[in-house]
This record gives structure tokens, sequence and C-alpha cells, in this order.
């Protein structure tokens, strides 16, 4: 029986496995230039944490946390910033896959074309970046004073999970909107690196408007800022819950389901069949 | 007939285009029914802009119709896109099926995995196709440091790797130099003659048409405008062929051999062209009538091009 489900189960990913497989071996055939990918992945990541301890130059604490409490939000929101962006990253560069006919060719194969479009890339020099906000997050953890539980361990999980889920649906949002917004990639940039940004700062600081944008709508917050607060045994702004900062996976649930919407209506534009 | 492999009934396509302030429709297909059976090869042709690409998009499920319906391979193509997909392979001329920067011989295997091959289709399957479109000598060349006949087998040969029933081929030999076209033109017919495959081409190469086709499908302005054989067509058309030869010496233009108009003459007489009706008189005649009067060095026949067959369809409609 377990025989069974796992043949099949290799059978339903042998095309997205081998299409990753290729994607990976030709970013490693040269080993220089690959070097130099990951080095420059490993700059841009050590360079937007520079951003914070410059800031913590001038000041001691911003929005109530201080250098080491911001390291615990910067590592957490970037990591899985990084990771979404490594895995799903080429999902919101969809007018060049519109451009080289790539997504036509996609509808001539019998997988799913969302599926495909997530499986048809992998950036590896950004596991440098990745590295920097893993770093971070260790960092983060060790120096503040943390009154570990097993809870405190899941919740982390759950937050890594999480972030990465969100920040992987932003991607996949963006996507779906560059089908029809005209100028799209700027568009939705702001949205998705905009919202990167925002998620490795403290958001106490974030005016109302701000917190109903990356707060809710796109729930950024939920990535670093208030599963942070919860390790930390800080309370959230606001006058919110204590436990708000376990609801990172809904707010997973919820951009995953702006997400397949985005695309879905990204889908039918592109066909015709009427949105 | 057996149940047809392509069957469209009213099938209408009209796309909404924004130009200044002003919105109107644009049609580019319309009201097309036709029936393709099963082991068929049609030829696809009309102008740019005929309505040629998005039939083909709407017969693959890549768009939704306005009106009417289509099935093909007895699937209804955006329901049953992935189902659908197993049974035909498109060549797009533009476009690439390709992984740009793995070897030939790698995007292969990719794709068999995409498919589902077991390892023994895929090893026959690839054997079959390296060995008939001639691909051993590049098989571990990355796509990009191929040459463009290289790889339009490439692209052919990755189409066909699911063997599919329905084959839809969109301007294959664009830009093809004369060897290569043959090759990929022979390659098909041996397709078609050992697994019986459908075929389905546009193309602005009336050789094409010649060589692959046994049914001509021209479409004008979204509409179908002539369907039937290749010598049906240049019957409709009163398609001429053009005779050019090279003359030994200078002489003046060579006109009223029966059946035949004289079109240009270049160097003073030295080369001159005529136009003969294909129906009403041979090559071989107009050639003899024109050694009465001067010594020929050399000749060549030029095929009535597809630009202007359907030129003249499109103007005995208006």
């Amino acid at each position: 029986m377990a025989d069974t489900s796992t043949a099949s189960l290799r059978t339903a990913l042998r095309p997205y496995l081998a299409v990753l497989g290729s994607r990976a071996r030709s970013q490693r055939a040269y080993r220089a230039s690959f070097a130099l990918d990951l080095l420059s992945s490993l700059l841009v990541g050590a360079i937007e944490l520079a951003e914070v301890s410059v800031l913590f130059h001038s000041v001691d604490a911003l929005g109530g946390l201080d250098f080491t409490a911001i390291l615990l939000v910067f590592g957490l929101a970037d990591l899985c910033f990084s990771l979404a962006d490594m895995s799903f990253g080429h999902c919101d560069n969809l007018p060049s896959y519109l451009r080289a006919g790539t997504l036509d060719v996609f509808y001539l194969r019998p997988q799913p074309l969302l599926l495909q479009l997530i499986t048809s890339d992998i950036s590896l020099r950004r596991l440098a970046r990745a590295a920097v906000g893993a770093v971070a997050l260790t960092v983060g953890l060790v120096l503040n004073d943390i009154d570990w539980s097993p809870a405190h361990v899941l919740l982390l999980a759950l937050a890594i999970v999480s972030g990465y889920a969100v920040f992987a649906g932003m991607f996949v949002w963006a996507g779906g909107a560059q089908f029809f917004l005209v100028e799209g990639a700027e568009t939705t940039n702001a949205f998705v690196y905009g919202g990167r940004y925002a998620a490795t700062q403290p958001a106490s600081v974030w005016n109302r408007p701000l917190w109903a944008v990356f707060g809710f709508f796109f729930p950024m917050v939920f990535t670093g800022f208030l599963p942070a607060l919860w390790l930390l045994g800080y309370a959230p702004p606001y006058g919110l819950p204590d436990w708000v900062g376990w609801c990172a996976p809904a707010a997973a649930v919820w951009t995953w389901t702006l997400a397949l919407a985005s695309w879905r209506v990204g889908v039918r534009h592109y066909q015709g069949g009427g949105g | 007939m057996s149940t047809p492999i392509i069957e469209t009934d009213g099938l209408t396509r009209e796309f909404r285009v924004r130009d200044a302030l002003r919105r109107r429709t644009l049609v580019a297909v319309d009201d097309l029914s036709l029936r393709v059976a099963p082991g068929e090869a049609v030829g696809y042709i009309g102008a740019n802009g005929a309505g040629k690409s998005t039939t083909i998009k709407m017969l693959t499920g890549i768009l939704v119709p306005t009106r009417g319906s289509v099935t093909t391979c007895g699937l209804r193509p955006v329901q049953d896109r992935r189902r659908l997909a197993r049974q035909v392979g498109v060549v797009f001329g533009q476009r690439s099926q390709l992984w740009w920067d793995l070897p030939v011989r790698e995007s292969f295997r990719i794709l068999a995995a995409i498919h589902g091959l077991s390892a023994s289709e895929e090893a026959s399957r690839t054997e079959e196709l390296v060995e008939r479109l001639e691909m051993a000598e590049f098989l571990a060349t990355p796509v990009r440091q191929l040459s463009l006949g290289q790889r339009m087998r490439g692209e052919v040969a990755a189409a066909l790797l699911h063997s599919p029933r329905l084959v839809i081929l969109d301007e294959p030999t664009i830009g093809l130099d004369v060897l290569s076209k043959q090759r990929l033109r022979e390659f098909l017919v041996a397709e078609r003659r050992t697994h019986g495959t459908t075929l389905l081409l546009t193309t602005h190469d009336m050789g094409d048409v010649e060589r692959l086709c046994d049914r001509v499908l021209v479409i004008d302005r979204g509409r179908l405008a002539y369907d039937g054989d290749l010598p049906g067509l240049s019957r409709t058309v009163g398609a001429e062929r053009v005779l050019v030869v090279d003359l030994a010496e200078p002489v003046d233009d060579l006109t009223g051999i029966p059946s035949t108009r004289h079109l240009t003459s270049e160097g003073h007489g030295l080369r001159q062209r005529l136009a003969f009706d294909a129906e009403a008189t041979t090559a071989a005649r107009v050639l003899a009538a024109v050694s009465e009067r001067a010594e020929v060095l050399d000749l060549t026949v030029e095929e009535p091009d597809i630009e202007d067959v359907v030129r003249r369809i499109y103007a005995a409609r208006r």
C-alpha cells in the first residue's frame, strides 16, 4: 500500500522534478559564475541587514524594540522572503513569460498552469541571501532573553513556514495581477518588495494606512513582527490580543486565497473567457 | 467518415481593442465551421492577421471562443486541456518548447517526464526521432548554439515526442534554407505514413502545402474562403506558374506564345519571365516554343506563391 502510494507520488512529481532538477544543474554548471551569483546575492542580503544596524546607531529603540529584538523580526521576515524569492520569485515576472510565449507552451503540457509556472525555475543563488536571514534570526534568538518552552519552538516553526507561504503567495498574486495590469510589474513590485521591506521593520511605528495594507490586506506583519513579539513576551500594539502572533497560518491561508483569486482572474483575462 | 479529429461549428472569436479613445470589436475568427478527419493533412493558409493563430489557440484551449463550439480529439479544449495535451503536439515557429541553456537531449528527457513516458517509450521514440530528423550530431549541443534549421528539427521532435494523434504546425519552415525545409517535409510525410498522424499546418510556403497537404483551407478575415484540394485551388484562382529563361543572346520580348503571358525582360531580353496557365499548357511546351526563337541556357519554374493564391481568392470574394 505504502509502496504504491509512494510510486504514484513519484509519478505525479516526476514532471516538476525533471524541470527543477535541470534548472538547478544548469545554474551550477558554471562554477565561477555561480559563485559570483552567490556572492552578489549575499551582498544584497548583507546590505539590507546593514541598513537596519545603521539605523540603530542613531537610536536605541524603534517602536519599542531594541536592536537585538529587531534582529529577530528582520531574521524571520528576511529568511522567509529569501526562501520564497528563491522558489517563487520568477512568478512575478509574468510579462517575460508572455513575451517569450512560454505560457502558451505551458498550455500544451498536461499539468496545471500555475504549478508549471512555479516549478519552471529556481534561483539557487538566493540561498546566500537566505543565509543572511538565517544568521540574523539565529543571532536574534540567542541574544534575546526568550523564555523557551515547547510552545515557543512550535510558534517559531509555524512562523517560518507561514511566512514563507505568505511571501510565496505574494509572488503568485503579483503574477496573476500582471496579466491585466498595465505596467503590472511596477505596481506589484510596490507591494511585493515594499511588503518585504515593511515586514523587516517594527510595525509599531507604522501609521494606520500602512497597517491596513501590510497589516491585514497583505499580511506582512505576521511574517516577522507579531510572531517575534510573542517569542519576546511583548504585548502587540493597538490593543491586539497576545495570541495574535499565532495567527501567521491564517495570514498564509488568506494570502493564498488572494493569490489564487488573482491567478484565476488573470488566466481568464488571458484566455478571454470574460472575467 | 469516422469521428472528426477537429470539429468546429460557428466558431467565432472577437477581441475588444482600444485605440485612442474608442473601443471597437475585432472579429478574428468568424463563424468558422470545419471538420478534419483523422489521418488528413491540411494546409491552413491565409494572410497575416486572417485568423490562423487565433484558430489554433482555440483548438488547443489557449483561447476561449466567443461563440460557437470546438472539439479537438473528441475533447473540449478549454475544459479538457490537460487530457488534450496528451494527444496534441504543437510546433510554434516563433516560440520555443526547448530549454535554451540545455543540450537538446536534456530537453527531450524533461519532456518525456512531463508527458509521463515510460523509460522504454522514451528510449524508442527518442531514437526514432533522432534518426529520422538526423539530430545525432547536435544532441549534446545546448539549444542556444543550434542553427535555425537544427533548432526547428529539435522543436518538431519536442512536439512529437509523446506521439500525438494530431500535430499542429504554425509556420514550421519559416526562415529555413531549402535543404532544411526538404528534410522537415520528408520527416512529416514519413511520420504520417508510419503513425497515421493528422497534420494541420499554417504556412506561407506553397512548397509545404504541395508536398505535405492533401487538403487546403483558406481563411480570409476570419471566414473560410476555400476548402478543397490544391489543384482545385489553383483552378479556382487560375494561378499561373512562371517560367524564367536565361537566353544566349538578347532577343525581343517573347510574346505570342499560346496560353502564355510575357511578364518582364532583363538585360535587354537576356532573362525573360513568362507566366503560363498550368491548366492549358505545360512548361515543356512553353520551353519548346521559346527554343524556336532563341537558345535557352538556363531555366527555372516558379510555383504560384501562396500570397498570390490567397490574394486572388480574396479579390474574387470582394
